[in-house]
């Protein structure tokens, strides 16, 4: 299925990736064809078909819920951007 | 010193063993080395002092009696490896600054062992690509140069750093990754060994996270045996990888040199594709009658769904790396933008951070899971994964491996296919389908092409059944007996 400028403006914010306006059309072109090749999964037989999402076949494994490691706030902190008294500093999120 | 590189890693180990010569004297030829071969653009950050240090500690360590598997041995390690306080960037600008805190459970095995790091190799940005030409540090180079020509080849991707310092004797061996292929197609362009192994054996704590139920580490080194010793220390149970499996790692060394008398090999008829070079078909041929000759017994057989394999990954890659790539948001590490607020600094961020092909494939996965599109895309490559998988339990009832052509083509020139991600994304058209499987495969050199460039073999194998595909692989290396080398021009 093709899609437009305007279907890749939608899922490039969904993204969280700014793309400039003069890049939707060649992207949409590029997006169009990768999508038009996909397409032929449509002709394989699935019915009934459980989906596979995974190539483990044994159960996920459970654990004590204690805590390991931690109290080395230093270390977390050390490649955060903005970092202020053992804190992240991100921008403002309510007004 | 150059003898010293040389060497095979068994070879390395033997002669530390017997004091021939020793860890820092082996270190220094290959720190000299990675120095004089900057035009590969192999290491995209080498650590000289730490790796002497390192080989330092390394030689005291022998002289107290206590020797590990790898004693001595300097590595690379690829970018997408979490090593302690050493830049690890997956080649992208958005984690150009980022030092980790803590060192991924592969590298901390190989460490464990003695290994010495060389430092951190080049590869695809997040090991999306399969040329090497998307990385932040530009596009690693191919030691091999077709015969009278002097065109810049790529040594395939995403692991091109491991594949092009392994081929260049820059290190003894490396540590790679493979998603879709990006261990054994870069195996096969520049004649090394590289062994995906079954999905588990390797945990995955501490490496960059591209499709989560896809990815698996594994070694590329020179020789059959090498890969060998190196996959027994990186493989393990670890409690940090929920998917790390809880199995015994055998000393997968013993399986090489072992008769592969008896052991029926598959020939995947489906793999004969349209406009696939003659040269590589007859090389296919002559794999099959190495083995025969060998004592295997040969059996046709039928993959029905291989020519879904790469549409169906295409979806499902993307889906799980626009998931996983979410967490590059410029607030806790990595690179920031700052925007008028915060959903601006996120965009701003990302759109600054990530190349091209990494922010095609974001948005692919976004628009596949995406409300609307979810069941007609996603759920439906996943089903089609599943008659993948049951295509090969299927083969498996009747035979103990496959053989098949590791890459449709030998190594190609860099910038040929940068503007068409199809024929790009064709490239793994004879490996993704392990990957979607969970299955372990090989990669190993079996022939030059008329240019005098390497091609490599596949072998794959049922899960957990590593072993055979090292008897295997030693059998075909044993009879190609491929000595070729690279003529050194950088």
């Amino acid at each position: 299925m093709a899609i437009d400028a305007a279907t890749v403006r939608k899922v490039a914010r969904l993204a969280r990736i700014a793309e400039p306006e003069e890049k939707l059309e060649p992207l949409a072109r590029e997006l169009s064809a990768i999508l038009s090749w996909i397409e032929q999964l449509g002709e394989v037989d699935t019915d009934g078909v459980e989906p596979m999402t995974t190539a483990i076949h044994t159960p996920l494994p459970m654990r004590d819920d204690v805590v390991t490691e931690g109290g080395d706030p230093s270390r977390v902190l050390g490649n955060a951007p903005k970092s202020k008294d053992n804190f992240f500093v991100v921008p403002k999120v309510v007004e | 010193m150059s003898d010293l590189t040389s060497l095979t890693l068994k070879a390395a180990l033997d002669g530390m063993a017997a004091k021939s010569f020793s860890a820092v004297e082996l270190t220094q030829a290959h720190v000299e080395a990675v120095e004089a071969a900057k035009a590969l653009n192999a290491f995209s950050f080498p650590t000289p002092d730490k790796a002497l240090e390192m080989a330092r500690a390394s030689d005291e360590r022998r002289a107290k009696g206590q020797t590990g598997r790898l004693e001595g041995a300097p590595l690379g390690i690829k970018d997408l490896f979490a090593t302690e306080g050493v830049q690890s960037a997956a080649a992208s600008k958005i984690l150009a600054t980022f030092r980790p805190p803590y060192e991924s459970t592969v590298t901390a095995n190989l460490w464990r062992d003695g290994a010495v790091m060389l430092g951190k190799l080049n590869m695809d940005e997040f090991a999306m690509g399969s040329s090497n030409e998307t990385s932040a540090y530009g596009p690693v180079v191919n030691p091999w140069r077709a015969e009278g020509g002097n065109a810049k080849l790529t040594p395939g991707g995403s692991s091109g750093g491991s594949a092009s310092a392994v081929a260049a004797e820059l290190c003894l061996g490396a540590t790679a990754t493979d998603t879709g292929g990006s261990i054994r197609q870069p195996a096969a362009f520049t004649g090394t060994v590289g062994i995906k192994p079954t999905y588990g054996r390797c945990s995955r704590w501490g490496v960059v996270a591209f499709a989560s139920s896809l990815d698996q580490a594994g070694p590329m080194a020179r020789t059959v045996e090498d890969s060998a010793i190196l996959l027994t220390s990186m493989c393990g149970h670890d409690p940090k990888d929920s998917t790390s499996l809880p199995v015994e790692t055998p000393d997968f060394a013993s399986f090489v040199g072992k008769s592969v008398k008896g052991l029926r090999v598959g020939i995947p008829r489906e793999y004969r594709v349209d406009g696939m070079p003659p040269e590589i078909e007859k090389l296919w041929e002559q794999g099959i009658a190495w083995l025969k000759e060998a004592g295997c017994e040969i059996v046709d057989v039928s993959l029905p769904h291989t020519k879904y394999a790469l549409p169906a990954y295409y979806i499902i890659a993307p889906a799980e790396a626009s998931s996983n790539l979410a967490r590059y948001d410029g607030m806790r590490y990595g690179l920031r933008v700052e925007g008028q607020n915060l959903t601006d600094t996120y965009e701003k961020t990302r759109a600054e951070g990530f190349g091209n092909e990494v922010k095609r494939r974001i948005l692919i996965g976004t628009y596949v899971l995406s409300a609307g599109y979810y069941d007609a895309y996603y759920l439906k490559a996943l089903k089609v994964r599943r008659r993948i998988a049951d295509d090969f339990d299927q083969a498996f009832e009747k035979v103990d491996a496959l053989l098949t052509p590791t890459a449709p083509s030998a190594a190609f020139a860099l910038g040929d296919k940068s503007d068409d991600p199809v024929a790009m994304y064709l490239n793994d058209i004879f490996t993704v389908t392990v990957n979607l499987a969970g299955l372990p495969g090989m990669s190993v050199p079996a022939g030059l092409d008329a240019n005098g460039l390497p091609l490599g073999l596949q072998l794959i194998g049922r899960a957990l059944d590593e072993g055979t595909l090292f008897s295997l692989g030693g059998a075909i290396e044993k009879a190609a007996d491929f000595k070729a080398k690279p003529k050194k021009w950088w």
